[in-house]
């Protein structure tokens, strides 16, 4: 049986062979430089980029680490309350200082200085970067130096605007992003039930990030099915409407999957009203974790701001 | 499976409200009449059309079709979430209507005993976790947190994954989002579970599993009313098959009757001819149920 089907599969390649090339396949060879990715394959590398940067939050999470240790709500309340210190104070070394022990943290949870670079500051640097070089030249004061060619002034007072604002949102990037990859979303979403956050608000959150990866696979499927039945390049006009049915293919399954689920939810005996089940359980180590973070946080504050 | 364990009746709200309508003292679980229902106003053909079936209490029932054949319409209709344009339900005697699911007293009582498990696990499996899944409907049928916390580990236990406590929905096999899907209504101990489907797109390993949970499930004391158009697990898993056409009830009878019908099964589609290879290399069309090949 396998020898017959060796056979077929032979048989059927030289049947296609003995025909020759197919008329309109391009015979000549393309000229070798580096391809331009189309639409489709930069979809398709987003989505799985997605779901990489997913796997490793909950790699993250996984491991064995300071905070990884703590009970979310602590982890939740503490972070928060550095952010709020960092974006109070009013003097520069107390913002460093906090953004060192936010470093530090993420150290010690087992994130590494490269994924702090790459996922925080150089978006930040960049972003904030835009918003906070106009003042280095529009900030009134002491004038340190001009821009070449240009000849604008730049003053001191428009440099420390620039530091502060910098500073902060690294502050606070770095100390978010701490949070969210040493704790599983679904325990952040659940954590913040202690910021007396609704229920039903929870509970959507946490239903809206899992389908999200319903729908991402739905879509790699798609752009892969796309793939598989395209040769060559689509043209400007092409992408952009199979951007549009996509889009629109996506949105249709969303609705219908949305019905669903609430049938399935009534069928469970849901009637309009969340109850949840509160799995955490403070022991003394989140105790002290918790008062160490309001120590910090409130040491931040009365030197930044009080003092 | 939960036989033996003491019924969550016990505690609480649910042991009123059971006790209430234990009153609805009928041995039948379900009673359709001359039942018809459309999806939409414009549709042309309804998806159930006159249907009429008596479901006794502990009956195991196949509802046999091909797809489109409104097994599943004829499911959600049995568990109170659409609602016949005309003809009458009634589950364990009392009428199953949209007004009688807003007495909060009903809702909860039907929702406790009668459970629907979709064919696809990925509409049922809507929580952030697999813990928080199984813990979901004794939630919303107020049970107490630690009986949940019990009988939820009890249920991780019992399917065998409990390793997948914490695990996102989104992270499992087939094979395991169903089991959790089963685990998600099981735990509600319902007197009459309805399946859709249960074994479609399973591996053959996970097919056997759930078809041995479900042959197990209640000590056959339990009413449990199985869509499929999967005729292999049928003898296992139904004491009676009841098959639809175009919405319609085109026969009834026992798995041996309905499965030995070969004109029957190949008129509703559920047996095709098909083109397959012998040992000793010959190849033919002809049709056979799936559930038996005798050459």
């Amino acid at each position: 049986m396998e020898r017959r089907a060796k056979s077929d599969e032979r048989g059927g390649a030289e049947t296609v062979l003995a025909h020759g090339p197919i008329p309109d396949a391009p015979t000549r060879r393309a000229p070798r430089r580096r391809r331009r990715s189309t639409f489709v394959e930069k979809t398709l590398r987003g989505l799985g980029e997605a779901f990489e940067r997913s796997l490793y939050s909950e790699e993250v999470g996984g491991r064995r680490g300071l905070l990884q240790a703590l009970d979310p709500r602590v982890k939740l309340v503490g972070l928060l309350l550095l952010i709020v210190a960092a974006a109070a104070s009013r003097r520069l070394p107390v913002i460093l200082a906090v953004f060192a022990l936010g470093v530090a943290l993420a150290l010690a949870s087992g994130i590494p200085l490269r994924t702090l670079l790459r996922r925080v500051w150089l978006g930040a640097i960049v972003f904030t970067g835009a918003i906070a070089l106009p003042a280095l030249f529009l900030t009134p004061g002491r004038e340190v130096g001009r821009l070449p060619l240009v000849g604008w002034a730049v003053t001191a007072q428009g440099l420390l605007a620039a530091a502060f604002l910098l500073s902060r949102v690294l502050t606070s990037a770095t100390l978010a992003l701490t949070l969210v990859l040493t704790t599983p979303w679904n325990d952040v979403l659940k954590a913040l039930r202690v910021l007396r956050v609704p229920a039903l608000f929870v509970v959507i959150l946490g239903m809206t990030y899992r389908y999200i990866f319903l729908l991402l696979q739905t879509a790699r499927d798609m752009f892969e099915s796309r793939q598989s039945r395209t040769v060559g390049r689509l043209d400007g006009a092409e992408s952009r409407r199979v951007a549009a049915a996509s889009v629109g293919v996506l949105l249709g399954k969303s609705f219908a999957l949305s019905n669903e689920v609430y049938l399935a939810m009534q069928s469970r005996g849901f009637r309009g009203e969340v109850h949840t089940l509160d799995e955490f359980a403070m022991t003394a180590r989140d105790w002290l974790a918790l008062a160490g973070f309001s120590a910090a946080a409130a040491l931040a504050l009365w030197a930044g701001v009080w003092r | 499976m939960t036989r033996g364990e003491p019924r969550i009746e016990d505690s609480g709200r649910e042991g009123t409200l059971s006790t209430q309508h234990s009153a609805l003292g009928t041995d039948l679980a379900f009673a359709v009449r001359d039942l018809t229902y459309r999806y939409g106003v414009g549709s042309a053909a309804p998806a159930l059309d006159g249907v009429t079936l008596a479901i006794p209490r502990g009956e195991r029932v196949a509802i046999l079709g091909a797809n489109g054949s409104g097994k599943s319409t004829l499911l959600r209709v049995l568990d109170g979430l659409y609602f016949p344009d005309s003809g009458s339900v009634e589950v364990f005697g009392e009428p199953l209507t949209e007004e009688r699911l807003q007495e909060e007293d009903f809702a909860f009582a039907f929702r406790r005993r009668v459970a629907l498990v979709f064919q696809n696990p990925d509409v049922q499996l809507f929580s952030p976790t697999v813990f928080d899944e199984i813990a979901f409907g004794p939630l919303q049928l107020r049970w107490p947190k630690d009986e949940i916390r019990r009988r939820v580990g009890a249920m991780l236990e019992l399917l065998e994954i409990a390793h997948l406590k914490d695990r996102a929905p989104h992270r499992l096999s087939g094979g395991e989002k169903k089991r959790v899907a089963l685990a998600s209504v099981l735990i509600l101990d319902p007197e009459v579970i309805l399946l859709d489907e249960p074994t479609a797109a399973l591996d053959p390993r996970s097919q056997s599993q759930v078809v041995d949970l479900l042959i197990d499930w209640g000590g056959g004391a339990r009413t449990v009313i199985t869509a499929t158009h999967d005729l292999d697990t049928v003898p296992e898993i139904a004491d009676r098959c009841v098959v639809f056409q175009g919405g319609r009830i085109v026969a009834e009878g026992p798995p041996v009757a309905i499965l030995g019908d070969e004109d029957l099964l190949r008129r509703t589609n559920l047996i095709h001819a098909h083109r397959h290879l012998h040992a000793d290399g010959r190849m033919h069309y002809h049709p056979h149920p799936h559930a038996r090949h005798d050459h």
